[in-house]
């Protein structure tokens, strides 16, 4: 377990280093550095003397290493753009992003599975053909789109909701403000969080009905069946146990695929997370912001997968390899 | 003669498919008696695991019985609601399958398995039915059951998973045991015991059993009654030593030439010429006329209906038609 | 047909006609409907110059008095009638649609173009020659897969935008746009070669062909090529409908084509604008054909998977 642990830790330390260099040759490359910190009027010996003060005449490596140390401690610099820290800028925008993440991500989750179950045991009736319809749609919707209309129907026709924004927010704590205390902050998050977690719902969806089907004609369900089990106790207790197994992983990596697709959200709702500030940031060729999101996204990356391995060691006893060798 | 625990009267088990209706099992019928071991033979198939899953309801869609009749002890069970269907299996009728590697739910430990299984069907408590579990554990031959009974499936062999199997199905203590090839998945050197387990305990707790099986061997070792199934239709069905030694139907008699005898001193073992029909080319009259060395005009024309014979056999086959007039007068 | 044709011509309709694949074609409702909208689709954004009512981009002929016309309804100064209506400053919405799928399937035909050449030039060599580089290839395609394509796509385009000096980033961004949609999709193509290229490498009459010293350029072309087209074909129609969702999403997002050559993502993005103040139709028609684009060319590659029944994925 230990082993496991330190390995897959090993494995990430890896991939984050690789993404750091990718970030760092964002900021070594792209455009000059020195070009976007500095005024018109600077002359060409003061930019030298600022190269090197930077360190910007250092070796490659030696560079690369203090961008990964000043990245460690969370220090990217200032943004091109707003003048101001990078990481500050993310870390006031980030709560609004992961509450909405949070938000899309049980949504996506909970109903992928109500969903997918549902139309994996009553096949062919009605209901779960029109869900079925419905997801295939879902699948080929672009996301702003569903934004989009969304917005029209109840938000400009019906008038339910509201179109943009978090609402009212409030603190808990420094830095974190919240909206999910308020009414208008939680209301501001509905649509939004459908937009985000739809996509998501239906792959959740197919993927469990898909599964679901695969383990209710498995041997040990008939065997259960045999048994005299009760529907509830084969379905729920037996088969969709076995199910969640492959969906944990989906989901996870789902997870990841939410924050990103924030992105688009955020900007159709001007939900003020760190995807829009991303977007800004493409826009304005603003580098420092962008190497910061990009190691912020395999940061994130990188922690749920580290999760849904644990999640997939608790779930199934097969992976739990230590005792099993022992035995036979 | 006393009732049979098990009925099974003109048994149809039908598949509709695109191309019309697919014919499974055609009229089949016979009795299992109260502990009697009845062993059911044929190639695959022949409608071998259908009529366990029949009789157990648990056919697959869209399969389904299309005829006929099953009672248990006096009961119709064909016919039975799913929820009173349900209690009865593994509390009246209890199944065990081929394959013990697929059986068993890898990610519940034997102990949540069994005792699932019993407080589904007896009411007692969590902790008496880990007590009857590990008993149960301890009568199929696990070792150390106490402790063992907390591990999960893939701590288990082969041949111990077919024991956690066994004790499931018997868990309930169910009066019919249906078992499904139980051996043929299993090492050669552990099937032997697989099946003493599975009689003794049976015979001790005067338990009937279907054993479904190709292997003649393990029904010449195991089996009171032997039932021959060819095409969906019983072809013959009597007390296993005369059908070994005295087979009636040519099917049975060119199914027992092909097996290995240590006293048969033939220098090579006889095989029936051809397959058997596909279920949608099932010929008309006998289905095994096209392969028969004794085929009649009639068996081509006229399907025979499975006629008692002397000894309390059975056999569809025009050869015994006259004879059985005979006899009768 | 004709009786002058050669006899080879009506057989080769003959046997494309019978072929598995019409056939499951002319028993699948949904692919019909699916490959007519698609067809019409692609027809009209092909023809839109001869076909458009106006030229959207051709400021001489826009009347800023027809603007936030109805559909279907006479103009209150001009009486023009517009089936479509007109945004605000007077562009004919069908026209602009027109165009809009023009652009939208061009990004979407050279992007998905692109990451083919790309996936199954890569996908060869690496399974060809097997060793490092198909590891090493095989471990980015890996994490690629990781990543989502439209985060790769704008990271790529955000790179891409800031080596390019800003006097030409205009006229660059749809080259710019195709080449970081491409890049964010190769994997799947070669992935898909790779592994047919694995297999057909150790057949016989490769082995045959390297041993009377063919070049492997021509081995693979001619005898490795052939054999992964069903499966490739059945990734780029599905990879289609992603690259214009993908292209309609960046260009929504006012990081993709220049608001000069507005794609349908972009006409979505004007009309957004214009939903609180009622003039609904610039965005709802725009938002129906980039809708039904994307659905039906998702509907014909999902049919294609299935009659094709290749092992993907």
């Amino acid at each position: 377990m230990i082993a496991f642990i330190l390995r897959r830790l090993v494995q990430s330390v890896i991939v984050m280093l690789t993404v750091a260099l990718v970030a760092f040759s964002l900021f070594r490359f792209v455009g000059d550095p020195i070009a976007s910190m500095v005024g018109q009027e600077t002359t060409l010996a003061e930019r030298a003397e600022l190269r090197e003060a930077l360190g910007l005449n250092d070796p490659f490596i030696v560079q690369f290493w203090s961008f990964v140390a000043r990245a460690a401690t969370g220090d990217f610099g200032i943004s091109y753009r707003l003048q101001q820290p990078v990481m500050e800028l993310i870390l006031s925008r980030l709560p609004a992003t992961l509450e909405l993440a949070l938000v899309s991500g049980i949504l996506a989750f909970l109903f992928g599975v109500g969903f997918g179950v549902y139309t994996a045991l009553r096949r062919g009736n009605w209901l779960s053909g029109s869900i079925m319809t419905i997801s295939l749609i879902g699948v080929s919707l672009p996301t702003f789109l569903i934004g989009v209309l969304l917005i029209w129907v109840f938000a400009v026709e019906l008038q339910w909701l509201p179109s943009f924004g978090r609402g009212d927010t409030v603190y808990i704590g420094d830095w974190w403000r919240t909206g999910l205390l308020t009414e208008s902050g939680r209301a501001s998050l509905i649509l939004p969080a459908i937009t985000l977690g739809l996509y998501q719902m239906t792959l959740i969806m197919r993927l469990v009905r898909a599964e679901m089907l695969e383990v209710l004609r498995t041997d040990y369900i008939k065997f259960a069946r045999a048994r005299g089990l009760s529907n509830r106790a084969v379905h729920f207790g037996h088969a969709l146990k076995n199910t969640l197994v492959p969906v944990i992983t989906i989901t996870g990596l789902q997870m990841g695929s939410i924050i990103a697709f924030s992105i688009i959200t955020e900007t159709v709702f001007q939900w003020p997370g760190v995807g829009a500030l991303f977007i800004r940031s493409v826009q304005f060729v603003d580098v420092p912001v962008m190497a910061a999101y990009l190691m912020l996204i395999a940061l994130v990356f990188v922690v749920i997968n580290l999760v849904v391995d644990l999640l997939y060691y608790a779930v199934d006893p097969r992976l739990r390899v230590d005792r099993a060798n022992a035995r036979h | 003669m006393p009732e049979p625990l098990l009925s099974v009267r003109d048994l149809v088990v039908e598949f509709p498919t695109r191309r019309g209706v697919l014919r499974a099992l055609d009229k089949v019928s016979f009795d299992i008696a109260e502990g009697e071991v009845l062993g059911m033979v044929g190639e695959s198939g022949a409608g071998k695991s259908l009529t366990g899953a029949a009789i157990i309801g648990l056919l697959e869609p869209p399969g389904r019985i299309a005829g006929g009749e099953i009672w248990l002890r006096g009961e119709r069970i064909d016919n039975l609601a799913r929820e009173k269907m349900r209690r009865i299996r593994g509390r009246r009728i209890g199944m065990v399958f081929q394959d013990p590697l697929t059986s068993l739910n890898p990610l519940y430990t034997v102990a949540e398995q069994l005792t699932e299984t019993i407080r589904t069907h007896i009411d007692v408590s969590e902790k008496e039915a880990r007590k009857r579990a590990i008993a149960l554990l301890d009568r199929v031959g696990i070792p150390a059951a106490s402790r063992r009974i907390d591990d999960y499936p893939h701590h288990f062999s082969g041949g111990m998973r077919q024991r956690v199997v066994i004790a499931l199905a018997l868990a309930a203590e169910p009066e019919l045991v249906i078992a499904d090839e139980p051996t043929t998945a299993l090492d050669v050197s552990v099937q032997a015991q697989i099946i003493d387990v599975l009689k003794e305990i049976c015979a001790e707790r005067g338990a009937s059993v279907m054993l479904i099986t190709h292997d003649m061997g393990v029904i010449a070792e195991t089996a009171d009654r032997v039932a021959v199934l060819y095409a969906g239709r019983l072809a013959e069905i009597g007390p296993v030593r005369d059908v070994i030694q005295a087979a009636e139907h040519p099917y049975t008699v060119g199914l027992m030439g092909s097996i290995p005898t240590l006293t048969q001193t033939a220098d090579r073992l006889t095989q029936i010429p051809g397959a058997m029909p596909r279920l949608n080319a099932i010929p008309t009259g006998c289905a095994f006329n096209p392969r028969c060395t004794r085929v009649m005009d009639r068996c081509r024309i006229d399907r025979p209906e499975l006629a008692a014979r002397p000894g309390g056999r059975q056999v569809s086959c025009w050869l015994y038609d006259t004879a059985m007039e005979a006899a009768d007068g | 047909m004709t009786d002058s044709t050669p006899e080879d011509r009506p057989n080769a309709l003959v046997r494309a006609w019978d072929s598995d694949i019409a056939w499951s074609f002319r028993r699948s409702p949904l692919a019909i409907i699916a490959a007519l909208v698609s067809l019409i689709i692609i027809l009209a954004a092909v023809f839109a110059p001869w076909l458009a009512p106006h030229d959207p981009f051709d400021p001489g002929t826009l009347n800023l008095m027809d603007g936030f016309t109805p559909p279907m309804e006479p103009n209150a100064f001009t009486g023009n009638v517009y089936w479509l209506g007109t945004d605000n400053q007077g562009r004919d919405v069908f026209s602009t649609i027109l165009y809009g799928a023009r652009i939208s399937l061009f990004v979407g035909f050279m992007a998905v173009l692109f990451a083919m050449v790309l996936g199954i030039t890569l996908g060869l060599i690496a399974g060809y020659r097997g060793g490092w580089l198909d590891s090493l290839l095989m471990r980015v395609a890996d994490v690629q897969l990781t990543f989502p394509s439209i985060l790769l796509a704008l990271l790529i385009f955000g790179v891409a935008r800031g080596f390019i000096p800003p006097a030409y980033r205009e006229a660059m961004a749809i080259w710019v746009l195709i080449v970081a949609i491409g890049l964010s999709d190769w994997v799947q193509y070669a992935r898909v070669v790779r592994g047919a290229t694995m297999v057909e490498k150790s057949k016989e009459y490769v082995q045959a062909a390297r041993v009377i010293g063919a070049h492997p350029t021509k081995i693979l072309v001619r005898h490795i090529l052939p054999n992964v087209m069903g499966p490739v074909l059945v990734i780029a129609t599905i990879g289609l409908a992603l690259a214009i969702i993908a292209e309609a999403t960046l260009s929504f997002l006012g990081v993709g084509v220049p608001p000069t050559q507005p794609s349908l993502g972009t006409l979505i993005r004007i009309g957004q604008g214009f939903l609180f103040s009622g003039e609904w139709w610039i965005l709802l028609f725009p938002s129906l054909t980039l809708l039904a684009l994307a659905l039906s060319v998702n509907l014909l590659g999902d049919w294609l998977r299935d009659a094709l029944n290749p092992r993907l994925r």
